[in-house]
């Protein structure tokens, strides 16, 4: 298990320390009868052969992470130097894949998350107020965008909000704007891509809450209803409370499951405006012919790192915890 | 003064029902929608004319005679080959749950009547796992795969699938186990039973619930995965997902959208009945980790 876990972050570690061949060149005279040129080509067969030899590439140390495609140090600073403004800097920094990349996934991880767990939660109440016979089929209803394929789901979606499509149509037909399209402008792709994110995961947390919602305490509540708590103060006072650990543990998930986000960009084919690391890398892989190894390395370590640093003070306190417990 | 305090009540109560009524409604309106438009062609599936065609069929009707037609399917399955991914599909999901149950039973039996604190490590493993992007280990997998000439096949994938999904059964399974009273297996053993028998006897047949659960979400695992297999198949040997995937690249350009939003709705079908028989387990899989702690 541990072996299936560390050798492939290793190799891709390995891999990201290299990058392709170049390919090999050879210098030829050629001599003709208006005097000698000396031209440049490229050995085909000694190129393969080299690529044979070591597929990894040609050692590079460091420089896939530092090179334009990644951290692009260089670019930053350049950027800081020229840009007067803050947010032309801004601008000038996000327009490099890397740290555009990052964004989009920062933002969509952000806002998401906080909005799952309040419809979540509000959901969840609800569906405890309904009478027990819908309760079955209203769960199972809720089940569905979660448990149908991220891929499958996100076209679902896209076929509806697509310019001949029902949304889509609609959407047009109410802003008289026979041209508009959720594809064309980069804030309403990151707008759909976000509204599919939430439909997507909202029964996750509204299942979990639901599951909390039936332990907490009946007896807690009617003294709270006795001493004349309305409805709101009972939710605010005590159910909310009692559900504390298990909003902890859902914005883990959420937080984990957001922050790779990437099937929805693949079927909305919304590479042109929203970028998330794990597209990148699914780029990088895909890039036809001479796949960029070295490059989806790097941008996997980097992302390993983003992980590492999301999940930072989960493992802490699970440490901790793991530590009293041994006490 | 009763008004008054009445009056938030009611309400709070309406505001929720409503909030509830509107999100049923964003749940399943897409699958109707598309379920229904699959029957149709694609003129009036992408009506933009008067969407009112979409529910009526007016272009099919005129197109095939029928309000209702089968073009669709017929052309994934038959004339695309889909078929093919799908039995694909059936061979990886089926291995996959097969294999990742077998070591996650034994693995979580193991661990949870050892005496050692493995719990924590354990559930760092799923924790990391599930936080790990699946294309970052991919992009560490696919070179040597390449290099060891094993890319493309489906032995190769389930290999991969059932390792990414270990740490979660065991996981899941270990806390299962923990809650089978141990003196069941030791009465066994007192009783001349060796390790094996007792778990053969005795843990087998009460362990199914769990394995249950934990084999529905494999199964998830294995059929909805895009990440791996688009990376590790070769196109004769493509499941379903990145077949629809590869679908779309091709028929935006020949207009044979129907064919994905058929493959679409097969797709979808069978996720449909699992939830419709096991509700109750994914339900209790999905809180399993989150309402004890």
């Amino acid at each position: 298990m541990i072996l299936f876990i560390a050798i492939p972050i290793g190799s891709a570690f390995v891999q990201s320390l290299f990058i392709q061949h170049d390919q090999v060149l050879v210098l030829s005279k050629n001599c003709g009868p208006f005097g000698c040129r000396e031209t440049t080509s490229v050995d085909i067969e000694a190129t393969k052969e080299l690529r044979q030899d070591s597929p990894l590439g040609k050692f590079n140390g460091i420089g896939t992470y530092l090179n334009r495609a990644h951290l692009a140090f260089a670019e930053v600073g350049n950027a800081w130097a020229v840009s007067r403004t803050f947010s032309g800097f801004l601008n000038e920094v996000l327009d490099l894949p890397f740290y555009g990349a990052l964004m989009f996934t920062l933002t969509y991880t952000a806002v998401v998350t906080p909005l799952v767990l309040l419809l979540g939660l509000a959901i969840a109440i609800g569906v405890n107020g309904l009478p027990n016979i819908i309760k079955g089929p209203s769960i199972f209803v809720s089940l569905l965008p979660f448990l149908v394929t991220p891929l499958v789901g996100s076209l679902i979606l896209f076929w509806m909000v697509d310019g001949d499509g029902i949304i889509g149509a609609t959407i047009q037909l109410i802003f008289n704007d026979p041209d508009l399209s959720l594809k064309a402008s980069t804030g309403l792709t990151w707008t759909m891509l976000i509204v599919y994110g939430i439909w997507h995961t909202l029964p996750f947390s509204f299942i979990v809450f639901y599951a909390g919602l039936q332990t907490v305490p009946v007896d807690t509540l009617e003294a709270a209803e006795i001493d004349g708590a309305t409805k709101w103060q009972r939710t605010v006072y005590v159910v909310v409370p009692h559900l504390v650990p298990l909003i902890t543990f859902v914005t883990l998930m959420l937080l984990m499951d957001n922050f790779r986000v990437f099937e929805p960009i693949v079927s909305f084919s919304a590479e042109a405006h929203a970028r998330s690391l794990s597209w990148i890398i699914f780029n990088d892989l895909r890039e036809s012919g001479n796949p960029l190894y070295g490059s989806a390395g790097a941008t996997s370590i980097l992302t390993i790192i983003g992980v590492i640093f999301l999940l930072t003070p989960v493992l802490i306190r699970n440490w901790r915890d793991f530590k009293l417990r041994r006490l | 003064m009763t008004r008054t305090a009445r009056t938030p009540i009611k309400f709070f109560s309406v505001l929720s029902f409503s909030l509830v009524a509107l999100w049923l409604l964003i749940a399943a309106f897409p699958f109707l929608w598309t379920f229904w438009g699959s029957f149709k062609v694609q003129s009036d599936f992408f009506s933009k004319a008067d969407w009112m065609y979409a529910l009526w069929g007016t272009n099919t009707a005129r197109e095939t005679g029928n309000a209702f037609t089968g073009s669709g399917y017929y052309g994934a399955w038959i004339i695309e080959g889909f078929w093919k991914n799908f039995l694909n599909s059936g061979i990886v999901v089926f291995f996959t749950v097969i294999i990742s149950l077998t070591f996650g039973t034994l693995g979580g039996y193991a661990l949870a009547r050892s005496g050692f604190r493995y719990a924590f490590w354990i559930l760092m493993a799923t924790l990391v796992f599930r936080a790990m992007p699946h294309i970052t280990l991919v992009s560490g997998y696919l070179l040597p795969f390449f290099e060891w000439n094993i890319w493309g096949y489906l032995p190769t994938t389930i290999i991969v699938l059932v390792a990414m999904n270990q740490p979660f059964t065991i996981w899941m399974l270990h806390s299962f186990f923990l809650n089978v009273p141990k003196d069941m297996d030791e009465s066994a053993m007192i009783d001349g039973c060796t390790r094996f028998e007792a778990f053969r006897y005795v843990i087998v047949p009460v362990m199914w619930p769990g394995v249950i659960t934990t084999g529905l979400f494999s199964f998830l695992l294995a059929y909805n995965d895009f990440t791996v297999t688009v990376m590790l198949l070769s196109e004769e040997n493509e499941t379903i997902i990145p077949a629809i995937n590869s679908f779309l690249g091709t028929t935006q350009v020949e207009g044979k959208v129907m064919y994905a939003v058929a493959a679409v709705v097969s797709v979808t079908a069978p996720i449909l009945v699992l939830i419709l028989f096991f509700q109750r387990q994914i339900v209790s899989g999905l809180t399993a980790g989150a309402v004890k702690g």
